[in-house]
């Protein structure tokens, strides 16, 4: 029960991470995309401006509260996909402080370097947390003693970069809503045209990761023919998330596409569930919530101290989204803080 | 087990984690002063005050983001170089960690995003109130990490059970004593790190010419804050060495080069070891001083390495529990020697602020200047202090740094990634230095627009 519940925290974590992070990398790869002007460069990241630090906080919790919980899943998972992760700090380093450093220098040169860290910084952990979230599913060379032995050739599978590139193009869609939602004028216009456009190639290759997953993962199996609400939810708001990108409501469209993010992730934890990573050599090498866990002693003291601090995390970062729900204007520039 | 794998996993975490502490001393200190500043502005309406917080605010944001970048590889780097430790240790370690993701970092990385866009969104009380949090989260942040490494230090509130250290006193980890020598230390640390940096630059900018309002009250404001953080800092740093006299001996010895048990012990004040030996080559010593600092009267026995190695083999088994003896001595001497240059360059900059002379004396504002460099000598070989007198052990008596490098990652993928987090950090750093470079040019080039640029 204990361990099931640490589970389900776990989950939420991840939710929380990839539905706030999701939208923020995407953001962060729009910004080299959708143009080459320096004043709507600046917008763009003055729309995630007063938040992706905190939001990033939820990537680092979901490590801390492994690493608490689950320890021999915090020291199999990096210590195993360690050259993937490195890739992936390196990119959380430059990403972070090309928002930081970027606008405190006139100089273009400096910019576009920035901008491309940030461009960079954003690509790399959306299509890296991908893969790896999708070889937690598929199975990963796990011996008896929780030791991961393969390469990071072996993380990089067909199937998980597909999921990689899922998580990819699933977040440029995400980030393409919220500037809907957060800017005005003729930028916004082309991050609208840029949601339409990519909307059919999310669902697309959405589709291609299920049937994958079937052959690829042991979710039949495991779950059963009849996947339950959780999968259904994800498909069902991805695809109605479609119709009101067309009538341009971003709001409705952003929200709908969160869900989807939310119940993909969901989906992902219900597939491993009881075990966090699965072993491609033995299923009784997994790591479960069992085998991995914390003492009970400790996974209750953490659990009180989650729940009670967890909601007024949530209650704060709210609040600062609504004090900052204002639109940012390109043409505005002495509105820019960033 | 590959050695070459197990040296360059160490010198990553020191090298890495020392970089991170180059920005964690600031941020500590210089947000409990801006959280001040902003709240004397909202009271009087000074907008001195206000052009304070904005100039030295933006030194600190920079500092942050540096600190928040090189942080993100500190939450996950236990995992990935020292996969045996998280495995050992994650029942109690991992706690204190995700408290500190939980109660610390998104306090202060939401409010920090607050404060930064809020300056018109929000009323200067809550404003001000904003930095508050920031100081709050930071300096809590600092707590938690030093509670999970003290554990390192002082094991407590644990059994050894399957295998590994499980937790089954919590509150016993938080009232570990050694948080309680420790964390004071740091956060005294934090406010003499604030203190320097300001006195520095504004030590530089008087030198520049630069004698408005702003500059000569941040100048009084931080020679009074850099003393008070250092008379701390020697209060709190004399008791927590008695502290470690009593519960990690070795570590003082070590750091004093004491070979033999001494009654009453001798302060060195010149030891060179032969480590292989253990012999003296040279050794200039005081007679009673370290008896006198370990327990405040002239007598009492103070161990040495040799009875400590003996106690120690008769009790965890043959091995050798001597600690490199050179760096951790010097490390020592020159944490406490650039502590009480400081006290007495803060005490001399106090006179002059109290005697309105200080903008007239270049000796002082040059001194200052290089004095920058000071706590941030005496932040890393402080670290170097605490973490290499620990050795060989990683948590002190439970398990030995060979014993908990990950066995599954090569020394290549090491080296890999301790140039290539090298590399972006020093190329961070340099655009970081770059950019308070020319916030302070900018400053000296056109003082009325201090607050603005």
């Amino acid at each position: 029960m204990l361990n099931t519940l640490w589970f389900i925290l776990i989950a939420v974590l991840f939710i929380g991470f990839l539905f706030l992070e999701g939208f923020d990398y995407g953001v962060g790869m729009l910004l080299r995309i959708l143009t080459r002007e320096d004043h709507e460069r600046r917008a763009i990241i003055n729309t995630i401006g007063p938040v992706w630090d905190a939001n990033e906080v939820w990537m680092i919790t979901a490590g801390g509260a492994m690493f608490a919980a689950f320890p021999h899943v915090y020291a199999t998972l990096f210590s195993g996909f360690y050259l993937a992760l490195v890739l992936l700090l390196g990119a959380l380093i430059v990403r972070g402080l090309g928002f930081e450093f970027r606008s405190k220098e006139e100089n273009p040169r400096w910019r576009n370097a920035w901008d491309w860290a940030i461009f960079v910084g954003s690509l790399v952990p959306a299509l890296l947390w991908g893969v790896a979230l999708s070889n937690l599913i598929r199975g990963v060379p796990v011996d008896r003693d929780m030791h991961y032995v393969g390469t990071l050739f072996d993380l990089l599978n067909p199937y998980a970069l597909l999921g990689g590139i899922n998580m990819v193009v699933a977040f440029l869609l995400h980030g393409a809503l919220f500037l809907g939602m957060k800017l005005e004028g003729s930028l916004r216009e082309r991050a609208c045209r840029f949601a339409e456009r990519l909307w059919p190639w999310t669902t697309g290759l959405f589709f291609l990761f299920i049937v994958y997953s079937y052959f690829e993962t042991d979710f039949v199996q495991h779950v059963g023919v009849n996947p339950g609400v959780i999968p259904v939810l994800g498909v069902l708001s991805l695809l109605s998330s479609g119709y009101f990108i067309r009538r341009r409501d971003h709001g409705k469209g952003f929200v709908l596409v969160a869900l989807s993010v939310v119940f993909i992730t969901a989906t992902l934890f219900v597939a491993l569930y009881p075990r966090l990573i699965v072993s491609s050599l033995n299923p009784d090498w997994s790591l479960t919530i069992y085998n991995a866990a914390s003492s009970p002693y400790t996974l209750r003291v953490m659990l009180i101290i989650t729940l009670i601090l967890l909601p007024i995390v949530l209650l704060y970062q709210g609040w600062t989204y609504y004090t900052f729900r204002h639109r940012i204007r390109a043409d505005r520039p002495e509105e820019m803080v960033y | 087990m590959d050695t070459l794998a197990l040296a360059l996993a160490r010198w990553q975490f020191a090298v890495l984690t020392i970089i991170h502490f180059f920005f964690v001393p600031l941020t500590l200190g210089i947000t409990i002063l801006l959280a001040i500043l902003e709240t004397l502005y909202v009271r009087t309406q000074d907008e001195v005050y206000k052009d304070m917080v904005k100039f030295w605010g933006k030194v600190f944001l920079i500092n942050f983001a540096l600190g928040v970048v090189s942080g993100i590889v500190q939450e996950f780097q236990f995992g990935m170089n020292w996969s045996e430790y998280s495995r050992f240790m994650g029942d109690i370690f991992g706690a204190p960690l995700a408290i500190e993701a939980l109660l610390a970092f998104y306090l202060e990385s939401t409010f920090i995003g607050v404060w930064v866009f809020g300056w018109e969104k929000l009323s200067p009380k809550l404003h001000a109130a904003t930095m508050w949090l920031i100081a709050l989260g930071s300096n809590i942040s600092a707590l938690w990490i030093l509670i999970a490494n003290s554990f390192m230090q002082e094991p407590v509130g644990y059994v050894i059970r399957n295998g590994r250290a499980e937790m089954v006193d919590f509150f016993a980890l938080i009232t570990n004593p050694n948080v309680w020598v420790q964390f004071p230390h740091v956060l005294a640390a934090g406010i003499a790190t604030a203190g320097f940096v300001i006195l520095g630059l504004s030590a530089y900018l008087l030198l520049r010419g630069r004698r408005d309002a702003m500059v000569m009250r941040s100048f009084r404001v931080a020679a009074v804050y850099a003393l008070l953080g250092t008379l701390l800092i020697v209060l709190v740093g004399h008791t927590q060495a008695q502290h470690i006299v009593a519960v990690q001996p070795m570590k003082m010895a070590a750091a004093e080069a004491l070979q033999r048990s001494e009654n009453p012990a001798s302060f060195s004040i010149l030891t060179i070891t032969d480590e292989a030996t253990g012999r003296e080559l040279i050794s200039l010593r005081i007679p009673y001083l370290l008896s006198i600092l370990a327990y405040n009267r002239p007598s009492g026995e103070v161990k040495g390495i040799q009875e400590l190695q003996a106690a120690y083999e008769a009790r965890y088994g043959p091995g050798n529990y001597v600690p490199p003896i050179n760096v951790t001595y010097w490390s020592f001497r020159l944490m406490v020697g650039a502590g009480f240059l400081m006290l007495a360059l803060a005490a001399w900059a106090v006179y002059l602020v109290a005697r309105e002379r200080f903008a007239d004396s270049p000796r002082l504002l040059k001194g200052l200047v290089w004095a920058t460099a000071l706590p941030y000598l005496a932040s890393t070989t402080g670290w170097i202090l605490t973490e290499v007198g620990r050795q060989p052990w990683i948590v002190f008596g439970l398990q030995r740094v060979e014993d908990a490098v990950s066995p599954t990652v090569s020394a290549g993928e090491i080296a890999f990634s301790l140039i290539f987090l090298l590399v972006l950090y020093i190329l961070g750093m340099y655009a970081g230095v770059y950019l308070i470079g020319k916030h302070l040019r900018s400053a000296v080039a056109s003082p009325q627009s201090v607050g603005a640029s």
